[in-house]
């Protein structure tokens, strides 16, 4: 029998290494995010600054009734139940939608998820007269559901959203709309700049500390309903780091450990310096909006096909250092919505030579036009390279493009003017350059096409009438059967593209840089992206 | 002197009120919707509107200025258009950081300068002469934005030695007086520091060359004053100039460090009108701008008191 002292001395030498094993079995794991924003985006419940925002304070702390799926790399999302757990229309008045709201979800501060905190959300971002009511928000969410005529209770789980025409696209609309709880805007002295310090939502992760332009913590929500989407990280801080060059200092140096829309060229660099880069299809397209009013020298399809032949993608792409991909349409080639177009956008200097001819114009007489450009900013990738690009490539058929250079902010202006505005029809800008986002069927086509969204009323920027394309939208709005409504879609696009009604460049990646320390990120095809795959 | 101080204060006042209308009036001469900083870029006409109202943009620009001045001298700067926030707040607490960086940066540029100038002045012609001017010019031409970067790329990426951006590791502040926070402080500091440190090196060693030449100096060296002696005079004829001229310079690092808190993501004024300026956030613009122009005419105060406490001819002009 061992005496006791060497007993002691066995369980003695195992015990540092049993506190080590307990230190890390509870050390927190912590992701640093270096994000492109001066600020950290709103979060009293609808992100401000744009699509992208929707990551970082939106789908991170609250959660939409119908969400967006955006923890798959490999396909584009779909809309999946959030927190509602069934939708379906009316059949006798398809204006009608019921919604099932999910039982036994609590807000971060504990109180109920039910019908009244939606008809409660609802009238803070709608109803100007309801003491809730946030201006703020409003802009950010109300463009983002103009469906929305009215709405109801039901019961306590189920509410009724009446829209102002039969729209079968309506449920697009909702994972924008976000759900934040009454009890803590009560709770805050009803101040919304009081709720931005200590916001509640049902999402999976909390705000622990909020430091304006500075960072936001955020901690896991280990009470989370959805169990398949609890976060893999503690912790997330987010750093504001506006520029991109501070921003890949930042992540060389150690201080973060991933960082969004690395500039271009640096990635070799950081590729040698063992960083990974993720990118992925991305609802996003870069390309030249013309107008085809009267007056406009791209109203002759012969123009608009032969400026999407002239242009050399591929070498577009090599110029982002392999941060794009080659456009071929307003959608990309895995869009379910993509169709079978006839008109083959490829690099075909021939072809749009002969076109260009055809159609009246050599280099004695070339065609002359004035494209309105940013000179940088969010969505515009490498703005001011690309158009010289562009330019150089249809002064070779005979196209010479002059640019009215903007800031991005003034180029808003002029799109929501539309092309007929005195601001540019005035000026003799016919075509506009703008990245747009085209993340859902209305986003993506249906705005940029159907005659009654012609500026000011919409964003049909070029003032596109085909009554063709307004009758399938039309059909769109009232087929709720979603193979089908596909079907329509693709064929709205398969016109676009045939009527060439944009010069399609490429399409965005969103590229991410993560340092070795990052073990998962999965990157969905989409500006939602789900911080909850985020592994370190 | 007293008098002298009364007439100061009150040619300040006009120049503060002309500041408050250039800085009002200035950021509606550019280009840009600033409610494109808040609401989705596709937003209807009716939702502009409706914020339009809510932010008293739709109002006359006299009205709007009227209101905001009003507003302004109670400390009320209004809220920043793309946060939220209260202007006055985001603006302070800019000012703090950017006083801070800008403390360091002057004081290592002026003592930098003026060890420089001195030495170059006393030494003319000779090698240290010629390396003092190369480090002056440097300093006044070298893009600071590029520097920035290569002190970051040196010492914080490849070096390791200071964090590459920030004010603190935790957002707590940069008014921490420990290593952690210090830290944070030096490149940024470092950049801003070789604007004052060339500017100053000229004028000292210009004022020390032409002091040299002066004739109370050789007398004062044939009445055999030592070396130190004659340095005190020539420090205390020279100082009401770098006085003025360092005065000038800290006001320029409060508001012309745009690059150089942008490069180092340093959460001061320079970062803070960046921000404005991309987003048009008007109130935070003319907020951040009101307060930098009135740093100035309050600096400039300040020197022009300081200046005949340290030279009485001055006063008696």
């Amino acid at each position: 029998m061992k005496p006791i002292s060497k007993h002691l001395a066995k369980w003695l030498a195992v015990l540092p290494l049993a506190f080590s094993l307990n230190g890390s079995l509870h050390a927190e794991t912590v992701a640093r995010y270096g994000i492109s924003m001066a600020d950290i985006p709103l979060t009293t419940g609808q992100p401000d600054r744009g699509a992208g925002a929707y990551q970082f304070t939106g789908h991170t702390l609250y959660d939409p009734l119908i969400a967006w799926e955006a923890n798959i790399s490999d396909r584009p999302g779909k809309l999946v139940p959030g927190l509602a757990t069934n939708w379906k229309v009316d059949p006798k008045d398809n204006k009608k939608w019921l919604f099932t709201l999910r039982k036994g979800v609590k807000f971060h501060d504990g109180s109920e998820f039910n019908a009244d905190a939606v008809i409660w959300n609802l009238d803070k971002v709608l109803a100007d007269k309801s003491p809730q009511f946030d201006a703020k928000q409003s802009a950010q969410v109300r463009p983002r559901i103009p469906s929305i005529a009215s709405y109801r209770k039901v019961n306590d789980y189920a509410v009724e959203i009446t829209t102002k025409e039969v729209d079968a696209l309506f449920p697009y609309q909702l994972p924008w709309f976000l759900i934040s709880s009454p009890a803590q805007w009560e709770k805050m002295g009803k101040d919304w700049s009081q709720v931005a310090m200590h916001p509640s939502g049902t999402g999976p992760f909390k705000l622990d500390k909020l430091v304006p332009r500075e960072r936001a913590d955020l901690v896991k929500n280990n009470d989370y309903w959805d169990k398949k989407r609890l976060a893999k990280t503690d912790r997330i801080v987010l750093v504001p780091i506006p520029d991109a060059m501070t921003r890949v200092n930042a992540l060389l140096n150690g201080q973060v450990d991933l960082i969004e829309t690395p500039p271009p060229d640096v990635v070799p660099q950081l590729k040698s310096a063992g960083f990974k880069l993720v990118q992925n299809v991305t609802p996003h397209v870069w390309p030249y909006h013309f107008s085809t009013l009267p007056g406009s020298p791209w109203t002759d399809i012969r123009v608009r096909k032969a400026a999407n032949l002239a242009i050399d993608r591929d070498a577009v792409v090599k110029l982002m250092n392999g941060l794009a991909t080659p456009a071929v349409g307003q959608m990309d080639v895995t869009s379910p919505w993509f169709g079978k177009p006839a008109f083959k956008i490829r690099y075909d200097l021939a072809a749009a030579r002969a076109l260009m001819a055809q159609a009246g114009y050599t280099k004695e007489h070339p065609l002359v036009a004035k494209v309105i450009i940013a000179q940088g900013g969010t969505g515009q990738m490498l703005s001011l390279p690309m158009n010289e690009f562009i330019q150089q490539s249809l002064a070779e058929i005979n196209i010479q493009v002059s640019f009215e250079v903007v800031e991005l902010e003034n180029l808003y202006l002029h799109w929501r003017s539309g092309a007929a505005a005195d601001m540019n029809a005035g000026k003799g800008i016919t075509a506009i350059n703008l990245g747009y986002v085209t993340a859902d069927p209305f986003y993506g086509i249906t705005r940029f096409v159907d005659s009654r969204y012609v500026a000011p009323n919409g964003v049909n920027w070029g003032g596109y009438n085909n009554p063709k394309v307004d009758a399938l939208v039309d059909k769109i709005r009232t087929t709720f059967n979603t193979r089908t409504q596909d079907g329509l879609l693709s064929k709205v696009h398969e016109i676009m593209v045939d009527d060439a009604l944009m010069l399609w460049v490429v399409h965005d990646v969103n590229p991410h840089a993560l340092s070795p320390k990052v073990k998962e990120f999965v990157q969905a095809q989409h500006w939602f992206q789900d911080l909850t795959t985020l592994r370190m | 002197m007293l008098i002298y101080i009364f007439k100061r204060v009150l040619y300040a006042i006009p120049i503060a009120l002309s500041v408050t209308v250039v800085s009002f009036i200035l950021v509606y001469l550019a280009p840009g919707d600033p409610l494109n900083a808040i609401a989705p870029a596709d937003a209807p006409a009716e939702v502009i509107q409706a914020l339009k109202s809510a932010y008293g943009l739709d109002r006359p620009v006299p009205v709007q200025y009227g209101m905001w001045l009003l507003r302004a001298v109670q400390g009320d700067l209004g809220t920043s258009i793309a946060s939220g926030r209260a202007v006055a707040g985001e603006v302070m607490s800019a000012v703090g950081n950017t006083l801070l960086l800008a403390g360091f940066a002057a004081f290592a540029g002026v003592l930098a300068g003026c060890i420089l100038g001195a030495l170059a002045g006393y030494h003319r012609g000779t090698w240290m002469d010629r390396a003092a001017t190369v480090v002056s010019v440097i300093g006044v031409s070298i893009p600071h934005y590029w520097l920035g970067l290569v002190l970051t790329i040196v010492f914080s990426i490849w070096l390791g030695w200071f964090p590459a951006m920030g004010a603190g590791p935790d957002g707590s502040g940069a008014w921490l007086w420990d290593l952690a926070h210090l830290r944070y402080l030096v490149l940024p500091a470092l950049t801003l520091s070789v604007i004052p440190m060339g500017i100053i090196t000229r004028t000292v060693r210009a004022l020390v060359a032409d002091m040299l030449e002066q004739e109370f100096v050789v007398a004062l060296r044939a009445k055999g004053l030592s070396g130190r002696a004659v340095f005190r005079h020539i420090a205390k004829n020279t100082a009401p100039t770098v006085l003025a001229v360092a005065g000038l310079q800290i006001g320029y690092l409060m508001g012309g460090s745009i690059l150089v808190e942008t490069v180092f993501a340093w959460p001061g004024t320079g970062y803070l009108l960046n921000t404005a300026i991309f987003q048009r956030d008007i109130p935070l613009l003319q907020g951040t701008l009101l307060v930098l122009c009135m740093f100035f005419v309050v600096l400039n105060l300040v020197v022009d008191i300081l200046q005949p406490l340290i030279d009485p001819r001055m006063g008696r002009g």
